[in-house]
């Protein structure tokens, strides 16, 4: 594993992690690629230079398979399986775009936005933000009734917070804190439209057994999680 | 506003912190520092981080900031802000006035390990090229000087012998007197992974840390052992080994001497040391001796990681060395997974280490006494150099007080609040002609100092630290120096106006220096670190991008073996007694780091904003103590007072406290034994009695005060 | 003189009084000083007929139902217990035309025996599929569960042997049979009936999957709301182990194979099998993706199989008879029988176990009986609240999987909910979307998202508020929700959706049906 662990580059997220073995050859949009056996697809289109957009994937973590955003097609199987949890074979035939899949894509990112700040899209630089360009969509066609919006926003620790409403439940701070730091001190609350991100018993951050090691600010693509200092003169939504 | 600003710069440098030495990317927003970004390409860290090198930061623009020079005539008198230059001259004339009086012997300079390699070998070159003696010590002393004995005695070199990656090919892991989840987070975090993919582990602690059992953690052997008797239980599992033939015979023949090793063996075997025997001795269960020893044996891979609570002790050396035998006897040594690895905890201590700045050794721990040596120092640097090892810093102080040492330049320590036995420290300083303090912020030791030259924090200046791997990474200047100049620039002005030419274009030069005289940095400098980001010493032409894993061919000793030192248990002379019936350690948490200097001057202090007494509920209530009280802490040295908490982490017998806070005044308590080889300081076993108190000092204070406002009214 | 009668103890049968009529019962014999022996079995599945007490005779046993309390001493009265005629009485219960025209295979027992008894279960020919599967060996087992043609009951209709061979094959290590006893579909109660009354066949198709395999421990998972289920369950498992037919070296065999039951705790979707590892693995019964497949990386990270319990009730049948022999009844690549469960606003409903081919109208209208309200049957749902609504049009669809699929609907795990004519179908449409909002784990975004906003079009569309644009957004809304979900919860919630939009428009105008 530490040779993989070596492989991180800084600046580029290949989506999952890179594994070690014998390669496999695979075409990705026309793109032949080589990657180890055991990489995902994810990997493989990334190396193509061929990348498909992600929210709940990062090499940092093992693939989740939660956001449904990275759906790609394969020649000869049925269905848009995710490219982070799907596993590369040999003469693979792999398509990252096409009218099915943006479609998707963008029925995905639109349920994003109907419960998602929407004066917080324009102008931010977040890794959501990245890929609502990357996809095309920044509005949806819903009247949302449910939402988020008025989640209580938690400013315990004294170096970042936690805005809920930005939350897409993607669960990538909790696995940060399972599998990188080690500490287990966030989880998923509730079922379903109600799921959210808890600290130690449904605490405040503070309270819980976080230890601040800063990994799930680190990791949340939608800033959800951010570090204060970021904050001129303080923190509002938008 | 709703969006966060974005940063327009990034640098990638080094956490100052602890030795993990994590790679970060510190990014700043017009000039200013907003954000540590840890580094995904850092080899100690892969892009992960912990509370302090992430976000523990904003102490270097802490309005306790100290930005100009300040010097004063005596100790009593209030400081005067002054220029640079007047400061230089005046602490380099108040050095050589002491020479004059005293002695060339009679000053001295303590360097720090939260320096870089660059400033902590122009420290040690200020002592012996300028000042003209071996009087160099650093805070290495009271933590690891033991792994330096003891490791180089064993196995040739003391440092660890591993990379930190390897522990991810262990499949037993024993960390002996160390908390990793606390000291070393980030590395802690690597090493519950492994244990997460089914590696075992065993734990040498009287407390039941983190590393004992946490989330999905669980220790397969726990040795709660009593303060003071880690050679025995050391020993006793090296007992098993033998009696059991659990030894690698194979590895023992090949890479050691097989009449050595029978020696030891028949002192470790002898029935003194059954775990029969030293079980009860220790407070533990003779099985759970015997469940470590097969344990750890029986590996294939096993690994050792240590801390202060094997070095800080009177028999500290010695420890080391047990660790040593029982790698060599099963092994474990020269390959991935294994290995003995003392967790070194200050950023740059290892650099400390092997930089020379020590009384005795040069760079390379090459003797002072050894001529050829010393010659080529002397070619190097165009001055003679003195032959006679000098004074250790407890030494130091000891000569004080008779009256033979003056004079200190101090950079970036702070003996008064971290050293032991603090009364007799302070009667020390008190003693000295001229003292010259180099730092950040005022402190204990500035209370008695003369001169204070403002330095620059580890975000202000370009250099390379020395992790606890080994590993050499590159700090680099993100924001210009507060005070007007980076730390080695300020020995540089104090080596001139003492009559030393001394001149260099940026730190990279100190950098080539010390690689021409140091054979395990040969091929150091700034542009290989840029081409490869890090690495591990030794780095030569026989390894141009570093070493790492040590020992994997021959043993760094005169016959390329390694050899097993006889460790024989001789208990401390700290003992409880009627008096002093409780045995006090100490240790370190998470968001504090060492004496607060900088920890204590960011939101960190939110979680530990005071140091507590961990005791037993037991020994509370049987001296009547409730939780969140204020309490006596009283040793045969002195006496200071703290809030006791209640602890199920600490059997009876055992109180436990940090020393982040200077207002503590744990030092006071802490005894003045020490490691028979290198004086690193027992800090881990003295003997107290903990008693209640009426009410905190600071009321009764206040009490006095509202009393005397009254009796003018 | 000495009687045997029988009454279920089936949850069902409880619920509409057969401990009150047996109470009753007990009482009446004791007054009359009567030697009568009141043996509880498992339900016959006729449940209209419920509380249906049967009285050994010696031409068989003659059923009575359903019977009140108040009905008793009329029976006694009558010479119930010599099989006399009564206006109640059914006959032989045996000849009764509703279970002479199934064929029994996996509910071959349920009902006549006693399902805390493991002698009379080795009496009526239990453990003949053990002792043969030991004979033979894993290998051949698993040859035999591949030519039967069994396919997953539970719904996915996955190749049973197919899945054991995988597991089969992965390296000797702790492997594990996993039970999916959690049974969340509306008008399902197949499995609660065989836990409830004939557990010790469940028990000796897994331990059967076990010597398979190469497993030596079974977890059944039951729903929480089956209490009656998990009680015998248990003391089935208890009665095996004293039995010498579960532990280390079982049946006297050098194979180890023990079980415990485990319960869940609400959750429709830990009915999904890798949410349901979860759940055992004492987590949050949130999906996995897969790859890896469960028969690789399954409970605690071993290899695992998992099977619904009517998969697992069938093969002793199998190793018994014999592959070839189960496969002999069905259609197409549906072979060997299917236990249909009818329910909803049914005259005759309960469990009608048959070969794969007969046709939706058949069972709903001679078989069911049409509707309870008599009524016109407007539509049925098969496979559960994510099944699809079949109109009149439909009801030539035979009962095979590949045929179901092909008309978009899908038979899961072979429930039917009948409706007559008074239904809503836009509400049916929105109680769907509902259903996925609450049952969702809340990983993904189609389902967890998607349902929420799913019911809020609904209530837009049924009121009538820009009809024609929600409706487009709910179509589109569907695709991704079919296509995007990770598993079947999100993914089939646009199926009774679509056939409400598709079969019944006019519930969606603007004007709602008016009866």
């Amino acid at each position: 594993m530490w040779a993989e662990l070596r492989e991180l580059r800084d600046g580029i997220d290949t989506g999952t992690p890179p594994r070690d073995g014998p390669n496999v050859t695979l075409t990705v949009d026309g793109v032949e690629v080589s990657v180890p056996a055991g990489t995902s697809i994810m990997l493989a289109a990334a190396k193509a230079g061929r990348s498909v957009p992600k929210l709940c994937a990062t090499d940092m973590l093992e693939a989740f398979g939660s956001c449904r955003v990275c759906l790609v097609e394969i020649e000869g199987r049925s269905g848009f399986p995710a490219s982070c949890t799907s596993l590369v074979a040999d003469s693979m035939v792999v398509r990252t775009q096409s009218d099915d899949l943006q479609r998707l894509r963008k029925g995905v990112i639109e349920l994003y936005l109907s419960d998602f700040p929407s004066g917080d899209i324009p102008g931010g630089w977040s890794e959501f933000h990245t890929v609502l360009d990357q996809v095309g969509v920044k509005t949806h066609p819903y009247a949302p009734i449910d939402n988020h919006m008025d989640a209580p926003i938690d400013s315990s620790n004294p170096y970042f917070l936690f805005d809920p409403a930005k939350c897409i439940v993607c669960s990538r701070c909790v696995r940060a804190c399972a599998d990188i730091q080690g500490t287990f001190a966030l989880t998923i609350d509730g079922r379903g439209f109600r799921s959210k991100v808890a600290a130690g018993m449904d605490e405040t951050f503070f309270e819980s057994p976080c230890v601040s090691c800063g990994a799930c600010v680190q990791t949340c693509p939608t800033q959800a999680l951010i570090e204060k200092s970021l904050f001129v003169g303080g923190y509002s939504r938008g | 506003m709703a969006n966060p600003i974005k940063p327009d710069n990034s640098v990638v440098t080094t956490c100052a912190y602890c030795g993990v030495g994590c790679g970060f990317k510190a990014e700043t927003y017009e000039g200013r520092v907003v954000r540590m970004i840890p580094w995904k390409e850092g080899k100690a860290n892969h892009g992960h981080s912990c509370i302090k090198g992430r976000f523990a930061f904003d102490y270097y623009i802490s309005p306790e900031r100290v930005l100009t020079p300040l010097i004063r005539t005596t100790i009593d008198e209030p400081w005067r802000s002054v220029g640079w230059p007047e400061a230089i001259e005046y602490a380099a004339k108040g050095l050589r006035r002491v020479q004059e009086k005293f002695g060339r012997t009679s000053v001295g300079a303590v360097s720090s390990s939260r320096c870089t390699n660059e400033e902590i070998f122009l420290t040690q070159k200020f002592a012996r090229a300028v000042l003209g003696n071996n009087n160099i010590d650093n805070c290495a002393r009271i933590c690891h000087s033991p792994t330096q004995f003891g490791l180089s005695a064993t196995v040739g070199w003391g440092a660890a012998s591993q990379h930190f990656d390897s522990i991810l090919q262990a499949d037993v892991i024993m960390v002996v007197g160390a908390n990793p989840t606390e000291g070393h987070p980030v590395f802690g975090s690597l090493m519950k992974r492994r244990i997460r993919q089914g590696a075992k582990l065993i734990v040498l602690d009287p407390r039941q840390t983190e590393s004992v059992k946490s989330p999905h953690l669980k220790a397969d052997v726990h040795l709660p052992l009593r303060p003071g008797t880690n050679v025995a239980v050391l020993d006793s599992i090296s007992h098993v080994v033998v009696r059991e033939n659990l030894y690698a015979e194979d590895f023992i023949r090949a890479r050691c001497e097989w009449h050595e090793f029978e020696n030891w063996a028949a002192l470790v075997g002898s029935d003194q040391y059954a775990p029969e025997v030293i079980g009860p001795l220790a407070g533990i269960d003779p099985q759970d001796i015997r469940k470590a020893a097969r344990l750890y044996a029986g590996g294939p891979n096993s690994a050792i990681y240590y801390g202060l609570g094997v070095t800080e002790h009177s028999q500290g050396s010695t420890g080391v060395m047990c660790l040593g035998n029982l790698a060599l006897a099963c092994g474990m040594l020269g390959r991935e997974g294994v290995g003995v690895n003392p967790l070194r905890g200050q950023g740059n201590v290892q650099g400390g280490s092997c930089l020379g700045s020590w009384p005795h050794v040069f760079s390379g721990y090459r003797f002072v006494t050894d001529d050829a040596v010393r010659a080529s120092f002397e070619k190097d640097w165009g001055v003679t150099l003195d032959s006679e090892p000098g004074l250790r810093l407890p030494n130091m102080f000891d000569a004080a007080l008779t009256g033979h040492f003056r004079g200190m330049y101090i950079m970036g320590e702070d003996p008064v609040q971290s050293d032991p036995n603090q009364n007799h420290i302070v009667e020390a300083m008190r003693r000295m002609e001229f003292v010259i303090l180099h730092d950040l912020f005022l402190n204990e030791t500035s209370k008695y100092a003369h001169v204070f030259l403002p330095g620059s924090s580890s975000l202000e200046k370009d250099g390379t630290f020395t992790s606890a791997e080994r590993r050499v990474n590159r700090v680099r200047k993100v924001v210009e120096p507060m005070a007007g100049y980076q730390d080695w620039e300020i020995v540089v002005m104090l080596m001139n106006a003492m009559g030393y030419p001394a001149e260099y274009s940026n730190a990279g030069e100190i950098l080539d220096e010390i690689a021409r005289l140091s054979p395990a940095y040969q091929g150091l400098s700034f542009a290989l670190l840029d081409r490869v980001g890090s690495a591990q010493w030794p780095c030569n032409e026989s390894a141009p991008e570093g070493t790492e894993v040590l020992h994997t061919k021959s043993f760094p000793r005169a016959n390329g073996r390694g050899t097993f030192m006889l460790t024989e248990y001789v208990p401390t002379a700290e003992r409880t007694s009627d008096r002093f019936p409780l045995l006090l350690t100490t240790g370190r948490i998470l968001t504090q780091y060492n004496v607060g200097t900088q920890t204590r001057r960011t939101p960190n202090t939110r979680w530990h904003s005071e140091d507590r007494l961990e005791i037993s509920r037991e020994d509370a209530e049987a001296r009547g103590i409730r939780d969140g009280e204020w309490v006596q802490l009283t040793s045969r040295f002195g006496t200071t007072k703290l809030r006791a908490q209640f602890s199920t982490r600490v059997n009876a017998g055992v109180v436990y406290t940090t020393f982040h806070h200077a207002k503590s005044r744990v030092n006071r308590v802490t005894s003045d034994l020490s490691d028979w080889a290198t004086n690193c300081p027992e800090y881990k076993v003295t003997a107290v009695e903990v008693t209640r108190v009426e009410q905190a000092s600071e009321t009764a204070t206040a009490k006095r005060k509202k009393q005397k406002a009254l009796e003018m009214a | 003189m000495s009687a045997r009668i029988f009454i279920s103890r089936d949850s069902g049968a409880l619920c509409v009084g057969a401990d009150e009529v047996a109470q009753a019962l007990r009482k009446a014999f004791e007054k009359r000083s009567l030697k009568v022996e009141i043996v509880r079995t498992g339900s016959r599945g006729l449940y209209w007929l419920e509380p249906l007490v049967e009285v050994a005779t010696d031409k068989g046993r003659a059923g009575y139902g359903p019977v009140n309390v108040s009905d008793v001493e009329a029976l006694l009265d009558a010479g119930m217990l010599e099989g006399k005629k009564h206006e109640l009485g059914i006959g032989l219960v045996e000849n009764h035309p509703w279970l002479k025209s199934q064929t029994r295979l996996t509910f071959k027992n349920c009902g006549i025996i006693d399902p805390r008894s493991l002698e009379d279960y080795k009496a009526h020919g239990g453990y003949k599929g053990l002792e043969k599967a030991l004979a033979v060996g894993p290998k051949a087992i698993v040859e035999e569960v591949i030519s039967s043609g069994l396919r997953g009951r539970g719904g996915a209709g996955f190749p049973t042997g197919i899945k054991w061979r995988t597991v089969a094959e992965t390296p000797p290590q702790q492997k594990y049979i996993v039970c999916n006893a959690d049974e969340g579909d509306s008008g399902t109660f197949a499995d609660r009936m065989i836990m409830e009354g004939d557990p010790f066949v469940l028990i000796e198709g897994m331990t059967i999957a076990g010597i398979a395999v190469g497993a030596t421990f079974g977890y059944v998972y039951i729903r929480a709301e089956y209490p009656d289920a998990i009680e015998a369950m248990e003391i089935a498992i208890h009665d095996a182990r004293k039995g010498g037919v579960l532990g280390r070296g079982m049946a006297g065999s050098s194979f180890d194979f023990d079980m415990e039951v485990r319960a869940g705790a609400g959750a429709y979707v830990c009915g999904e099998e890798t949410s349901m590892l979860e759940s055992l693995e004492g987590k949050r019964g949130e999906v996995r993706a897969k790859p890896p497949l469960p028969a690789h990386v399954g409970l605690f990270g071993k290899p695992t199989v998992i099977n619904n319990v009517l998969s697992l009730a069938s093969v002793p049948i199998i190793m018994e008879r014999g592959g070839g022999f189960y496969r002999d009844f069905g259609m197409g690549k549906s072979r060997g029988t299917m236990p249909i469960q009818l329910a909803g606003n049914i005259k005759h409903g309960g469990l009608y176990e048959t070969a794969f081919g007969i046709t939706l109208g058949e069972l709903v209208d001679e078989i069911g009986g049409g509707t309870r309200s008599g009524r016109p049957v407007r539509a049925a749902q098969v496979g559960g609240p994510l099944g699809a609504y079949f109109p009149r049009e439909l009801f030539d669809t035979p009962f095979d999987y590949e045929a179901f699929a092909a008309r978009n609907g899908l038979i899961g795990h072979g429930g039917i909910v009948v409706f007559d004519d008074t239904v809503d179908m836009a509400k049916q449409a929105r109680f769907a979307m509902e259903f996925c909002a609450i049952e969702s784990c809340g990983k993904c975004t189609p389902c967890r998202i998607g349902s929420v906003r799913g019911v809020e079009l609904m209530d837009k569309i049924m009121a009538g508020e820009d009809r024609s644009e929600n409706l487009i957004v709910l179509e589109n809304l569907c695709n991704t929700m079919k296509f995007g979900s990770l598993c079947a919860l999100g993914g089939f919630a646009p199926y009774p959706v679509m056939s409400a939009l598709t079969h019944f428009p006019e519930d969606f105008g603007t004007e709602r049906k008016r009866l």
